[in-house]
C-alpha cells in the first residue's frame, strides 16, 4: 500500500473516545444533515493535514474499500 | 438442566428468632459471589459476619461466566483462585468476524509470567460453591443463613436493625454495618429511594447455553467468537465463548423490537443454534433473553449501609466488567472496613471506598457503553461508520482498534486518589500488584496482597518501618524475609533497586527509589487514611 499513514496508530489509546466524541458530534442529525457535517469534518481534517501528497494517498485508499 | 446438580443449603433455625442476637459487627445481605467474597475477605481479616440469602441453592445459570485475571489474583488472595483455575476454561485467542470473513484475531496476554491468565470462563454456579466450600473453612467467623429474606432495614446512626422473615418467622438483627451484595435489583436500595440513574439500551439479547460434545472452534483451544453481521443471523452480532463440561455460551443480539417470551421459546431458540453450530448434536442447558442498562449510585457508602456489587453499578455484559467490578470492590473495602472496625482507622477511611469504586465503576460503564454503542447502532448515520470501520478492519490496523465488541475488564488503576503518594518507579501509584514467578512454583502475587507490606526488589535494603512488614525480591537479608525470583521478571517488571508500599488490596500506595524511612512513614500514615487533608492527593 502506497499509505503509509493509513498503515499507522495515529490514535493509539484514544480510539473509542474519538469514536464516541465522532458519534456525538451527529447527535440530533438527520442523515441529509449528517452528510453535510461528514463533508465538512473532512475538508477541516484536510486542512489540518495540509500535505497534498498524504491526502492523495488517503483518497486513494478510502476509495480502495467501495464495493 | 443437564449437567450441574443443584444441591439446597440447608437452611437453619436462625437463634434470633427464640432470643435476641447481640449485636453482630457486619451482616451481610445476599450470598452471591459478591457476598460470599466479602465474608471471606472478612474473615481472613479476623472480623465475623453473618450472610442472609432469601435463597437456597447457588446461581440457577451460568450468567456471570467471564473471570479477570485480576478477579483470579483476589480470588487466590481469598483462597478459591486455584479451584476456579483448574475447573474453568483458559482462553487467550479472540477471533473477529464480520459476515462470513475473519477481520483479525488477537492474544489477550501475550506476556508470559503470570499465575493467572487473562480471562478464565467458569459459570457462577461453580463459583459460588467454590465460595460456599470456603466460608465452611471459617465457622466461627461466618454465619451463612439461607432463607433468611431481610424485609426492611433501618439505620439508627451508630448501627443498623435488619427485620428478617425465614420459613420458621421474623426476627430483628442488629449490625454495626449492613453491607448490601443482594445485586442489580437490590432491595436495601429500593427501600431507601436512592436514585439509580444512567443509561438504558433498548436491545434485547439471547443467551444460550449449549451443551455439545464436539467444539465448534476449528481448534482444539478454547477461543472467543465475536460476529458482526453473521451469515446465520443477519443484521445482528453474535458471540460464542466456551465454558466447562462442554458447555457453549451463545449470545444473540435481537434488535429493540424483539419479543423476549417468544424468543426465548425453544422452537425458536434451536433453529438459531443449528445455524452457528451445524450439524452437531447438543442439548438446549439454559437461556435468557435480556435488556439492560448502565447505571450507578451516587454514593456508594451511606452511613451504616455500604453497597459493594451490583446494587451500587451495573454495566453492560460487554466487556465482562459486572462480576469483576464487583470482586473489586470486595477487595477495596475488606481491609478498610475492618480498620474502622478495630479502631485503627476513622470511619471516614469508607468514603475512599466510595471514591475508588465509584470512580472504576464509571470506567467500567464508560467502556461498557461505548461497546454497546458500537454493537447496537441507533442511527443509518451510526451504521454507516460501523460498517465502514468493519471494511476498513480486514486491512487496516487502526480500524481494527476501532472494533468495540467489548473492552475486557482489566485491573482499575487508582492513581490520584486520596490514600496513595506520589512514587518514582516502573509500576505507579495506584495500579494493582503486577505477577511475576517466584522459585519453587510460586508467585509474587501469593506474597504481595493481604496486608500493607514494604518490598524491595533487586539490589536495595528495605528499612524498619514502625507496624510494617517487609519482604526482600531478589536479595537476602537477615532482617526480614525474602523471595527468590524464577527469573528476571520480578525485579524488572518492578525496577532494580526499587521499594514499594502495597496496600492490602494489593495496590501500590506509593514508590520509592530511595529509602527514606520519614517519606514511607508518611506514605503509610496516608495509605491508611491517617493523614487528614493529605497534600497532592485528590479523588
Amino acid at each position: 500500500m502506497n499509505d503509509k499513514g493509513a498503515e499507522k496508530d495515529g490514535l493509539g489509546a484514544d480510539g473509542d473516545a474519538f469514536y464516541e466524541a465522532l458519534m456525538a458530534a451527529h447527535d440530533g442529525l438527520d442523515e441529509i444533515q449528517g452528510h453535510a457535517l461528514n463533508a465538512r469534518l473532512v475538508l477541516l481534517m484536510a486542512n489540518e493535514i495540509g500535505d497534498m501528497t498524504a491526502l492523495a494517498a488517503i483518497l486513494q485508499t478510502a476509495r480502495k474499500f467501495d464495493d | 438442566m443437564a449437567q450441574y446438580h443443584y444441591t439446597p443449603f440447608e437452611y437453619h433455625k436462625p437463634p434470633g428468632l427464640t432470643r435476641k442476637e447481640d449485636r453482630h459487627d457486619v451482616v451481610i445481605v445476599g450470598a452471591g459471589p459478591i457476598g460470599l467474597a466479602m465474608a471471606i475477605d472478612l474473615a481472613l481479616r479476623g472480623v465475623s459476619s453473618v450472610v442472609l440469602d432469601d435463597n437456597d441453592v447457588v446461581s440457577v445459570g451460568s450468567r456471570a461466566i467471564c473471570w479477570a485475571k485480576r478477579t483470579l489474583e483476589i480470588f487466590d488472595r481469598l483462597g478459591v483462585g486455584e479451584r476456579m483455575l483448574d475447573k474453568g476454561v483458559t482462553w487467550k485467542v479472540g477471533r473477529l468476524f464480520h459476515g462470513k470473513d475473519e477481520v483479525y484475531n488477537f492474544d489477550l496476554l501475550p506476556e508470559d509470567g503470570h499465575k493467572y491468565p487473562a480471562f478464565i470462563n467458569l459459570q457462577q454456579y461453580y463459583v459460588e460453591q467454590y465460595l460456599v466450600d470456603r466460608v465452611r473453612d471459617f465457622p466461627d467467623l461466618i454465619d451463612l443463613r439461607f432463607k433468611n429474606q431481610v424485609v426492611d432495614h433501618k439505620d439508627h446512626g451508630d448501627h443498623v436493625v435488619l427485620q428478617v422473615e425465614t420459613p420458621d418467622g421474623a426476627y430483628d438483627l442488629e449490625a454495626g454495618y449492613f453491607i448490601a451484595c443482594d445485586g442489580a435489583g437490590s432491595a436495601t436500595r429500593g427501600r431507601m429511594g436512592l436514585a439509580f440513574d444512567g443509561q438504558t439500551f433498548e436491545e434485547h439479547f439471547l443467551i444460550v447455553d449449549v451443551e455439545m460434545q464436539d467444539s465448534p472452534f476449528a481448534t482444539d483451544q478454547p477461543e472467543r467468537w465475536f460476529w458482526f453481521e453473521p451469515p446465520f443471523h443477519p443484521g445482528q452480532s453474535a458471540l460464542l465463548h466456551q465454558q466447562p463440561d462442554n458447555i457453549y455460551r451463545i449470545d444473540l443480539q435481537l434488535g429493540p423490537d424483539a419479543d423476549p417470551a417468544g424468543e426465548a421459546a425453544e422452537e425458536k431458540v434451536i433453529p438459531r443454534i443449528k445455524a452457528i453450530v451445524g450439524d452437531k448434536p447438543f442439548n438446549l442447558d439454559w437461556m435468557s433473553v435480556y435488556k439492560f442498562r448502565c447505571a450507578k449510585l451516587d454514593r456508594f457508602v451511606h452511613n451504616r449501609v455500604l453497597f459493594v456489587g451490583d446494587s451500587a453499578h451495573v454495566v453492560s455484559p460487554f466487556g465482562a466488567r459486572g462480576g469483576n467490578g464487583g470482586i473489586q470492590d470486595v477487595d477495596n473495602l475488606g481491609w478498610k472496613l475492618a480498620a474502622v472496625l478495630a479502631g485503627a482507622a476513622d470511619p471516614e477511611l469508607l468514603d475512599t471506598y466510595h471514591d475508588e469504586r465509584s470512580h472504576g465503576s464509571q470506567e467500567n460503564i464508560m467502556n461498557s457503553s461505548r461497546a454497546t454503542n458500537f454493537m447496537t447502532p441507533k442511527t443509518p448515520m451510526e451504521a454507516v461508520f460501523r460498517n465502514e470501520v468493519l471494511k476498513l478492519a480486514h486491512d487496516l490496523p487502526f480500524a481494527r482498534k476501532l472494533i468495540n465488541s467489548g473492552r475486557l475488564s482489566v485491573p482499575c488503576s487508582l492513581e490520584g486518589g486520596a490514600l496513595q503518594s506520589e512514587g518514582d518507579c516502573v509500576v505507579g501509584s495506584g495500579h494493582a500488584v503486577v505477577d511475576a514467578p517466584l522459585r519453587n512454583r510460586e508467585w509474587l502475587v501469593e506474597r504481595l496482597q493481604g496486608d500493607f507490606l514494604l518490598a524491595g526488589f533487586g539490589d536495595v535494603k528495605v528499612p524498619e518501618v514502625s507496624g510494617l512488614s517487609r519482604l526482600g525480591v531478589g536479595h537476602s537479608s537477615d532482617e526480614y524475609p525474602c523471595v527468590e525470583p524464577a527469573n528476571e521478571y520480578a525485579v524488572s517488571r518492578y525496577g532494580d533497586g526499587s521499594i514499594y508500599l502495597f496496600r492490602p488490596d494489593g495496590h501500590v500506595a506509593a514508590s520509592f527509589s530511595s529509602s527514606d524511612v520519614n517519606l514511607i512513614s508518611a506514605a503509610f500514615d496516608r495509605a491508611r487514611g491517617l493523614t487528614k487533608n493529605p497534600a497532592g492527593g485528590s479523588s
